[in-house]
């Protein structure tokens, strides 16, 4: 067991685990941060997808030893109070069915949109092929970031316009 | 179970809907109706109507308003992505005249007042459809005439609208939270007589009513039964025999206790029921992590049992050994066969086989358990909590009484969690460890020890007259449980018909996945018919419609038969082709199928179609679906995405899984080898059309994906002259030149 100091969503915590402890399992486990989802273990189903240093990366195969002090992000942080424009399009649109894959799909295309305002159908399928939805959602997902580059663009020329 | 049928969980009779709306009175104040029970409905009726704040109006199980105006709904069945959390609570606010979105839903925890609580076989929209809106407008019923009573004026001349009603005459209006004293004092109506909407008059049916949990969904909060915790729990997982049946002769369990975070490691000796608690060693840690890594130095001795040689290629060669045989249960005959192929122009022979798959849940199996000597409180993502309960009351000799489930929201269903097999386990392992536990699986679990969707093999012939019609059909069936019914499509449609039915014994656990026997046997049929139209020369859709023929409704073979409304399929058949344009010219390597299907009440039928590139690379451009499932859609985006995703989940299944058996076990470990349809491969457009007939609303978790697998394999024909006659898609040489 070790202590590790983690930046997790803007707050710093500490924990006492062994060190290759996936940091899926202490998020999920230690910090009480359940919207980090257990699919594979193995990283073929990306439903564990965080950011760490503002890249989307696998919590089931990343050891809490080797995150240091980057930043990282999970759903429950991606936005202060679920408004991101992606989390509001996913509301619009009803994504979800199940909605077990939807926080790592969220988290692997809120980093697509950091990289790629505008992104095309292509540009989507490439980012998002890591991703596993068991219930089929892949078309409402592709229209839910499409929607979500419509929302950032219309609230970024609203603030543009102040 | 059969697992080719679909679960028929009770349905109900009509002295059990007289019995599900009758009035009856309690001592606390409220009144209550509805109880499927004759004798414990009303003693759990009012338990609820005690749990209430006092002064609450709750005129039935399933609605509470508030004095502060509160409207709080209950969701009656588990949601596992089929949307039903949503939709049926929107039955009974559309009646109630409740806004929806002033209105809270709380999942049911499991209660026979709420009658069959087993979400399987797209039940949900039919049992509920019309008794949610008979129970809302009881309720609105009664705050109408407490509204008329505190007027003094007739009920008749008083409205209700958003939670409000209005007497226009004089202009006054209350709101709901201003009649709900009054009303909880007012005797309930016969809700058989209630007067329902028109549906003209509709404001939440039929409209696009995003989920009750998107916000809790996209915002990462605890909701799904592996995100459940309790104070003071423990983290368990739990090892079988790879071999199906196989038990635990030994472990070093010693060892595994001296494990860092481990708590305690123990062998449960289990049953012989393969869909029930199986043998297994349990090892009990202060977190998943270190559950996980001990389990990792566990050594365990197997009696692997007398299942340990089968494999994949073993039933295959029995299946052809029975066929050759030409032996097996009739289970249809009509006409005369041989005469019918002895005069036949053009006969086909084709041998059909599909491999068993997972239903690979994205959240593994998980509950979690507090359980004593004779009590059981349980939190599980299930699709049948009343299994569990059933179970844990066999197998731990709970008594029912003693016995909680609390439902929570499930990462998908699609039968797996029709089975009570990870409630038992959790169970069993909670009472004998003495502490709470949450149990996990991982994924080589879940793929390992899954109730699987058996394989199997059909030995089909045909035969086409000198018109071009099909006349003659002989189906011999080999699968591993159950067999082939005297009703399969397109038994009653082909005059000379012959119909042989062989099982193949084997120790696999099986159970429904999402449109059990249709999800394959649509594949089979609706493409050999596809073979027969091209033998003859003629277009798929001209042979499908003359099959179908001018029939009405032909009844079912027998007392549980299943009638066959030809007409209902007959006219998506045509819309389908219309909204498809069918029949338009493409270059090769593209090519359009059709096919359709007809299970749990719904008629249904696709084109697709494909471009396939010379090296064979497979890509689905467009699905267009029509679906007749009656009068009503509910939630039309839910009915939507039900659609959308049932033709993905039908390529996914019918392009790439398999798992394969060797050695008496699941070669495939995890989601590498077993190959889940991803974005980029799912069909680039899917339109979907409801065509609305004059029939009572029915379930879309299932009936949709059956039609997908055939309509793509015939537009690969279509595409390549490729014919292919095995799932997966992946195992045939598709490319052309």
């Amino acid at each position: 067991m070790a202590k590790f100091t983690l930046q997790v969503n803007g707050q710093s915590r500490t924990v006492d685990v062994a060190p290759e402890t996936p940091l899926l399992w202490v998020l999920r486990d230690h910090l009480d941060l359940v919207g980090t989802k257990f699919g594979c273990g193995i990283g073929q189903c990306r439903a564990c997808t965080v950011h760490i240093g503002g890249q989307p990366v696998q919590a089931c195969m990343t050891p809490i030893s080797g995150v240091g002090r980057k930043p990282v992000v999970t759903i429950e942080g991606l936005s202060a109070d679920g408004t991101h424009p992606l989390q509001k399009a996913w509301c619009e649109l009803d994504v979800a069915q199940c909605g077990y894959c939807q926080a790592g799909q969220l988290m692997t295309a809120s980093a697509l949109l950091a990289d790629n305002p505008k992104p095309t159908d292509e540009d989507i399928d490439n980012a998002m092929a890591g991703n596993l939805c068991r219930c089929g959602t892949y078309l409402r997902i592709r229209a839910g970031i499409h929607r979500a580059a419509e929302l950032a663009t219309a609230s970024n020329s609203k603030e543009a316009a102040k | 179970m059969n697992p080719y049928e679909a679960p028929t969980p009770p349905t109900m009779t009509a002295l059990d809907r007289r019995d599900f709306l009758r009035l009856t009175s309690v001592a606390s104040g409220g009144l209550i109706l509805g109880s499927f029970l004759k004798n414990t409905g009303d003693v759990q009726a009012a338990e609820i109507a005690k749990t209430a704040p006092a002064g609450d109006f709750t005129p039935n199980a399933f609605i509470r308003l508030g004095l502060d105006g509160s409207i709080t709904l209950i969701a009656p069945r588990p949601d596992s992505g089929q949307g039903v959390k949503t939709s049926l609570p929107m039955l009974l606010a559309e009646d109630l005249e409740a806004p929806w979105q002033s209105v809270t839903v709380q999942m049911a925890d499991l209660n026979s007042i709420y009658g069959s609580q087993a979400a399987g076989g797209s039940t949900s929209t039919p049992t509920f459809y019309t008794l949610l809106r008979q129970l809302g407008a009881t309720a609105r019923i009664m705050l109408v005439e407490a509204a008329a009573q505190t007027w003094g004026v007739p009920a008749n001349e008083c409205v209700a609208e958003s939670a409000v009603v209005h007497h226009r005459a004089s202009k006054r209006s209350l709101a709901y939270r201003d009649l709900v004293a009054k009303a909880a004092t007012l005797p309930v109506p016969d809700a058989k007589k209630a007067v329902l909407k028109d549906s003209k008059d509709f404001k939440l049916l039929g409209r696009r009513i995003s989920g009750v949990d998107n916000q809790k969904i996209v915002t990462g909060q605890n909701l799904f039964g592996l995100d459940f915790k309790l104070p003071g729990m423990a983290y368990a997982v739990f090892e079988k025999c790879p071999v199906f049946g196989g038990k635990v002769v030994s472990a070093n369990l010693d060892r595994i206790k001296t494990l860092p975070g481990v708590k305690d490691a123990f062998i449960l000796e289990g049953t012989s029921d393969l869909r029930g608690l199986m043998p297994g060693v349990a090892i009990i840690a202060d977190s998943t992590w270190a559950a996980l890594s001990a389990r990792r130095q566990l050594k365990i001795v197997w009696n692997e049992g007398t299942h340990a040689n089968d494999s994949w290629d073993n039933f295959t060669q029995q299946a052809q050994a029975l066929a050759a045989k030409g032996t097996g249960n009739v289970v249809r005959k009509d006409g005369d066969i041989d005469a019918a192929f002895a005069a036949a122009t053009k006969t086909v022979e084709g041998v059909y086989s599909y491999p068993f798959i997972s239903h690979a849940n994205l959240e593994p199996q998980n509950c979690t358990a507090r359980v004593s000597a004779d009590h059981a409180e349980i939190w599980a993502p299930t699709q049948n909590p009343g299994a569990g309960a059933d179970m844990v009351n066999k197998v731990l000799g709970i008594p029912k009484a003693n016995i909680t489930v609390h439902i929570l929201r499930a990462g998908g269903g699609f039968g797996r969690r029709l089975s009570a097999d990870f409630v038992v386990e959790a169970a069993a392992i909670a009472q004998k460890a003495g502490v709470p536990v949450k149990l996990t699986w991982t994924r080589e679990d879940d793929l390992r020890h899954d109730h699987f969707r058996p394989g199997g093999f059909h030995f089909l012939k045909g035969g086409v007259d000198d018109s071009g019609k099909i006349t003659a059909w002989r189906n011999h069936t080999v699968l591993f449980a159950g067999g082939l019914s005297a009703d399969e499509f397109p038994s009653r449609f082909i005059p000379n018909h012959l119909g042989l039915s062989s099982v193949i014994d084997n120790g696999i656990p099986m159970g429904p996945w999402r449109a059990p026997g249709s999800c394959v046997f649509a594949f089979v049929y609706q493409s050999f018919i596809d073979e027969l139209a091209h033998a003859a020369g003629r277009d798929p859709l001209a042979v499908r419609l003359e099959i179908l023929g001018d029939h009405g409704t032909v009844p079912g073979t027998g007392e549980r038969g299943t009638p066959y409304n030809a007409a209902r399929m007959k006219a998506v058949v045509k819309l389908v082709a219309e909204k498809s344009g069918w029949g338009k010219k493409l270059p090769r390597g593209q090519g359009q199928g059709i096919a359709f299907h007809f299970s749990h009440r719904g008629y249904i039928a696709q084109v697709a179609e494909v471009t396939v590139a010379k090296t064979g690379e497979l890509r689905v451009d467009r699905v267009v679906c029509v679906a007749d499932v009656g009068s009503q859609i509910v939630n039309l985006s839910g009915a939507e995405n039900q659609v959308e995703g049932s033709i993905v989940d039908g390529l996914s299944a019918a392009w790439r899984q398999e798992l394969n058996i060797e050695r008496g076990r699941i070669v495939e470990a995890n989601l590498a080898e077993y190959q889940l349809l991803r974005m980029p491969d799912a069909p680039r457009k899917i339109e979907c059309h409801f065509l609305q007939s004059d029939n009572p609303p029915t379930g879309l978790g299932e009936p949709v994906l059956p039609p997908l697998a055939p309509a793509v394999a015939n537009a690969i024909f279509a595409a390549t002259g490729k014919r292919i006659r095995q799932l997966p898609f992946s195992k045939t040489d598709i490319s052309w030149s």
